[in-house]
């Protein structure tokens, strides 16, 4: 029996649909007579070669600007509120997914003068986790819980983190933070860390003992949203493909000045900071 | 023969402790968990179907779940398409427990007599189980 050219692409075409061209990742299903079961992206999902971001803080004017994005992030999240312990126990356990910082402790290593535009030593920075192109935090963790996606996003799958830390001291840029404390738990006041009444039922928690870190929204992402922070920004905070010449973050990196942190250091962060921004820079 | 008195009284007490468990819970079998899929979502379902077959979900949902995970944290596909065509988001929070929002009558039910302790709820919220939930999307 012979097919001729249009069976043959109609036979291609209907496999491809059905899946054999398709993930057949379920490989445990097979005995059970559930090959057909297949797993696809959602197709709303927002794609990219290497998402990157470009802050520029000049948009933001107050400190609650700052806040909002902040608060965004923390509260979708349910990034455990540590406020209520006492100071001295909060620095060293806090968890913070994006946070601030002025300009000394955001580029320690940039070049400086006592000549630079001094608004910019009192300017404060946005600083969340770099989705470095080369992440020396994928590097060291021994269980591969932190790994990079196909998207550049650098990712944390708390199923399989132990706790080690190693990613932690890896990192250059204090982008991890260790759940030093059940965030379900309460502080000595009763107030719980991650409160009941405003926690997002979508989204799950973290268990003590685990690494977490920002994530890039990749469940937003998936659902056709910009990263949290970004849509709360106000501009201040972009996201885009960095491989992608027309992007919009692409265009800002090649017509105004942009610095990274510790580029010296070959992680490749992918966050762009626009630096000055006032009607003399470009 | 010395002290047989004492011998066997001791003997006896021995012999009731070892068995006291055994006797005290005689003719009690514990009851066969029967998890319970009385939920308002799944209540008001024309068909009352999970994802896939009963038998399959009975037997292999920790299997399925673990596959579910591993698509959704380390591949970014949160599609399931299961073997009727049907496509579901793959979340144990946002899919599984929108319908089976009663986690103690459902999920606690075989775990506590299987004596099994999945740590799942460590991390993912579990619902609050009051009848007025509200039903989210979970059909794509
Ligand atoms: S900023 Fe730190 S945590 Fe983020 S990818 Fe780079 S090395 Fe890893
Ligand atoms: S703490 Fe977790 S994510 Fe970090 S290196 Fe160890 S296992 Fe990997």
């Amino acid at each position: 029996m012979s097919i001729n050219r249009r069976q043959f692409l109609k036979m291609v075409g209907v496999s491809t649909v059905v899946g054999i061209g398709g993930t057949a990742v379920f490989n445990g299903l097979r005995n059970s007579g559930l090959e057909a079961a297949q797993t696809s992206p959602d197709p709303r999902t927002l794609t990219a070669k290497r998402w990157g971001f470009v802050v520029d803080t000049s948009k933001l004017q107050s400190d609650e600007d700052y806040q909002k994005c902040i608060d965004a992030c923390h509260s979708i999240h349910n990034v455990p509120d540590l406020s209520g312990l006492p100071e001295e126990i909060r620095k060293r356990q806090e968890v913070k997914w994006i946070w601030t910082d002025n300009y000394e402790r955001t580029f320690p290593t940039a070049p400086e003068d006592e000549y630079q535009n001094p608004e910019l030593k009192e300017k404060k920075f946005f600083l969340f986790c770099n989705h470095c192109a080369q992440p020396a935090c994928v590097r060291v963790c021994p269980t591969k819980a932190t790994f990079k996606r196909k998207d550049g996003i650098v990712m944390q799958d708390m199923h399989r983190c132990i706790g080690c830390r190693f990613c932690m001291a890896a990192c250059p840029f204090g982008a991890r933070s260790f759940n030093w404390r059940d965030p379900r738990g309460k502080d000595d006041n009763g107030k719980p860390f991650v409160n009941p009444e405003k926690e997002n039922k979508e989204y799950p928690t973290r268990m003590i003992g685990v690494v977490e870190k920002c994530t890039a929204c990749t469940e937003r992402l998936a659902k056709g949203m910009q990263p949290a922070c970004a849509e709360a920004s106000n501009g201040a905070i972009l996201f885009g493909d960095l491989e992608d010449p027309n992007s919009e973050v692409r265009k800002i990196i090649a017509t105004k000045y942009t610095i990274r942190r510790k580029p010296e250091l070959g992680t490749q962060p992918s966050i762009y900071y626009v630096i000055g921004g006032g009607e003399h820079a470009g | 023969m010395y002290d047989s008195g004492k011998i066997i009284a001791g003997l006896i007490v021995f012999v009731l402790l070892v068995t006291f468990p055994f006797i005290s819970n005689m003719g009690k079998a514990s009851a066969k968990p029967k998890p319970s899929i009385d939920t308002p979502v799944i209540n008001e379902m024309a068909v009352k179907k999970c994802v896939e077959p009963k038998e399959f979900m009975r037997a292999e949902h920790m299997q399925l779940l673990n596959n579910w995970r591993d698509s959704v944290v380390r591949n970014g596909d949160r599609i399931y398409v299961n073997t009727a065509g049907q496509s579901y988001n793959m979340s144990l929070q946002n899919t599984c427990m929108n319908c089976h929002s009663n986690k103690k009558k459902f999920c606690d039910e075989c775990h506590n007599y299987m004596a099994v302790n999945p740590y799942c709820w460590s991390c993912h919220i579990q619902p609050k189980e009051q009848p007025n939930e509200q039903p989210k999307e979970n059909m794509l």
